[in-house]
């Protein structure tokens, strides 16, 4: 077999080098970033670099830099420690922040597949307690942008607070955190290249965020444990470097579109999730009627190419995706989407290998069918 | 080292395997690699098992599915988790209740394999290119005149023909049986052989998504309320106790009746839902001679022979096959003679027809099966 295709960047992007490569010298030089001793300074040198770096990505003040073991945690921490009387998500958000509180009311998507600004001051107008409002960036599975400035604008005028879960937009598409005006967000270094397990969770205000990891008083009390200095070392690298590439990703959507065209123009009858809404440059849903999601993947990955269903739980296994529930597509085509997501290094060369293989299992299905 | 006797260079056959997580179909994988197949591993989620399966290394899906993944991770061949539990719920579990709720005795395994493996998995292999399923089934196909046969393996205690008769010909055409000639000893060594993972696992008992044998709670949960309770009474309609529901009787059973005393041995000769009686009887009343049977699948040939034909008939999986006469109609029905009355003929069991080794076809036994007087 040719070498593998990986066109799964939304589940994690492939490591960086250089960041590989700095996770590995931190590993070696060791210490105890608390350490008052010279090798635990620095240790402590190379996570502040890092926060630096982290911060520069987003646009955001160092100090509310909280580095985190992953974007899952940031989501929790930033959800179930608003110490709010009331939390609404909406409906496609990641499950880090669906699962964080059970009693989340839940804000509509429209079938375009954005959370709906009027739902949210309607939600406002019924119940005024202090609440939290959690609405994601981009969404993992569609690739689709969310007016979170809008969110946010509404959200404070009712007094609100806004998490803003950035894990899937941070070095994918300018993140400006100071023009987006949510009270905090969530980053995740694996999504760009940097090592899995490290992430964090981005305060507008330094000192507003609630514990979830209790213990020391690491990251100024904000998260206790020792620091994960290589882990973190690896995502300030990869930070850097995918800040200094936003435009090679922009670029992306030009081999995106073509591939959504070629796909089209094998059967009339795929369709694009979220075409018509801003999406990320790399992403694209694309349902294939009448062929199951899991076969799809199935099929993909026995050609060398590595692509998902969009979300998969820890076995594996292939679920429906509940985000295209949630914006309204027919259960039979929800269960037919495959989620494909470019990133920095995928080809020309590799998006046709890609049309290839999806047109012969195409064809496969289709003469089973009929 | 086996043959699955399709046309094509081994490299470039593609050959799905039905992984269980048990060792039949771990050895099935191992063969079909070995053999230099393209094996690709598939393992069925079902249902969901709980806790009781919450042991090393498990997730959200059970020890079988990690089983099966880490013998095909031994193997080195991909394997392939697939969420089904939804289709075995309406194709097999739902249908199930149904046919408990409705006083018959029903065989989950085969609506499981005539639907859930091999309509919808045959449908995944084909759409992945496959161009055969093979299972760790003890059953033979085996080349014939007209086309692929169905025989029975040559280890009889294990033969699983019974629970096959319900695959369609053009199933058969793609289906492998690499275990068919084997015993299942020589598949055990098989499997020690290559240090599988699941080398000493014991076998599966039962029906898969009942726990410990307790099938009429699985319909309880299903149709609340159908476990009514009512009356147990003779053949000749007298009283002669009570029970909790229907469902918990089958046609034959004669344990856990609570009623009689000293006189001879009481069964279940039928049950009748709708008065949610329970009718007993002597064994001489569970003679039946002639066998109603409806949804008949036919295997050798294009349709069933229109003049009656002798057959071996098998009413139970436990039983062995009967001499009896097919009489079988255009609409897929039948009626089978038994030379001598059988005296488990249970309505929802499967009655299937041989021809010495091979599987001719086979349907469904129906209510209305005649008493014979004793």
């Amino acid at each position: 077999m040719s070498a593998r295709v990986y066109l799964d960047y939304n589940a994690s992007a492939p490591v960086w080098p250089e960041a590989a490569s700095a996770v590995d010298e931190a590993l070696r030089a060791g210490a105890n970033a608390s350490s008052i001793h010279a090798p635990g300074r620095a240790a402590r040198t190379r996570i502040e670099d890092a926060r630096e770096a982290v911060a520069r990505l987003v646009g955001a003040d160092p100090a509310g830099i909280v580095l985190t073991g992953g974007g899952t945690e940031a989501n929790n921490q930033a959800v179930r420690c608003s110490g709010a009387e009331r939390v609404l998500v909406s409906a496609i958000e990641h499950e880090s922040v669906l699962a964080a509180d059970e009693a989340a009311e839940i804000l509509p998507v429209t079938p375009g597949g954005t959370v709906d600004p009027a739902a949210l001051a309607h939600a406002f107008s019924a119940d005024a307690r202090p609440a939290l409002v959690a609405v994601m960036l981009a969404n993992n599975e569609t690739g689709v942008i969310q007016p979170v400035a809008e969110i946010a604008e509404i959200a404070h005028r009712h007094g609100a607070r806004v998490h803003c879960d950035a894990v899937q937009a941070a070095g994918k598409i300018p993140v400006d955190t100071a023009s987006l005006g949510a009270d905090s967000y969530a980053l995740s270094a694996h999504k760009t290249g940097g090592p899995q397990g490290v992430g964090a969770l981005v305060l507008r205000d330094p000192d507003a965020a609630g514990r979830l990891i209790h213990g020391g008083g690491q990251e100024r009390g904000r998260r206790a444990g020792t620091e994960n200095v290589a882990g973190i070392a690896g995502f300030g690298r990869a930070a850097e470097i995918v800040g200094e590439r936003l435009e090679d990703f922009a670029g992306l959507a030009a081999l995106r579109d073509r591939m959504e065209e070629e796909i089209r123009a094998v059967d009339p009858e795929a369709w694009i999730v979220g075409a018509d809404a801003p999406r990320l440059p790399n992403t694209s849903m694309v349902v294939m009627p009448g062929c199951e999601s899991a076969a799809q993947v199935i099929a993909l990955d026995l050609d060398g190419i590595a692509v998902s269903a969009g979300s998969a739980c820890s076995s594996g296994q292939v679920r429906i995706p509940y985000v295209l529930d949630a914006m309204g597509v027919d259960d039979a085509e929800a269960r037919c989407a495959l989620r494909v997501s470019l990133g920095w290094r995928t080809t020309s060369h590799e998006i046709d290998r890609f049309v290839v293989s999806w047109a012969n299992l195409r064809r496969r299905t289709a003469r089973r069918v009929a | 080292m086996i043959s699955l006797d399709i046309d094509k260079p081994r490299a470039d056959t593609r050959v799905v395997v039905a992984m269980s997580g048990g060792v039949d179909s771990a050895v099935t994988a191992a063969l079909v690699a070995e053999a230099g197949y393209d094996a690709v591993g598939v393992t069925l989620q079902l249902y969901d098992d709980g806790a009781a399966s919450a042991r090393k290394g498990a997730c959200c899906a059970g020890q079988d599915i990690y089983d099966a993944r880490r013998v095909a991770d031994a193997i080195g061949i991909p394997h392939y988790v697939l969420d089904y539990r939804t289709r075995f719920r309406e194709s097999v579990i739902e249908p199930f209740a149904d046919s408990y709720v409705a006083g018959e005795t029903p065989i989950p395994c085969v609506t499981c394999n005539r639907t859930v493996k091999f309509r919808d998995l045959m449908g995944l292999a084909r759409d992945l290119g496959a161009d055969a399923l093979a299972t760790g089934h003890y059953v033979r196909r085996l080349p014939g005149p007209d086309g692929p046969e169905l025989h029975r393996a040559v280890d009889a205690d294990r033969d699983q023909s019974y629970f096959l008769f319900a695959t369609t010909r053009e199933q058969l055409d793609y289906l492998r049986f690499p275990l068919g000639g084997m015993t299942k000893d020589a598949v055990r060594e098989e499997a020690e052989r290559r240090a599988l993972p699941v080398a000493d696992k014991p076998d599966s008992q039962d029906i898969c998504f009942v726990p410990d044998g307790g099938y009429a709670r699985v319909v309880e949960r299903l149709r609340p309320g159908a476990a009514e309770p009512g009356e147990i009474v003779d053949l000749d309609g007298r009283r002669l106790g009570s029970h909790d529901g229907t469902i918990a009787f089958t046609v034959g059973q004669r344990r856990g009746l609570r009623v009689g005393g000293a006189g001879e041995p009481l069964y279940v000769i039928r049950t009748e839902p709708e008065a949610r009686r329970v009718v007993v009887g002597p064994r001489a009343a569970l003679a039946r001679s002639e066998i109603a049977v409806g949804g008949l699948n036919w295997l050798a040939g294009a349709e069933p022979p229109r003049r009656p034909i002798p057959v071996r008939a098998k009413i139970r999986s436990m039983r062995p096959p009967a001499a009896a006469t097919l009489s079988a109609t255009a609409d897929g029905t039948a009626t089978v003679a038994l030379d001598a009355p059988e005296h488990g003929v249970a309505p929802g069991q499967a009655c299937v027809l041989y021809d010495g080794e091979r599987v001719l076809g086979g349907g469904w036994i129906r209510r209305a099966a005649a008493a014979v007087r004793p």
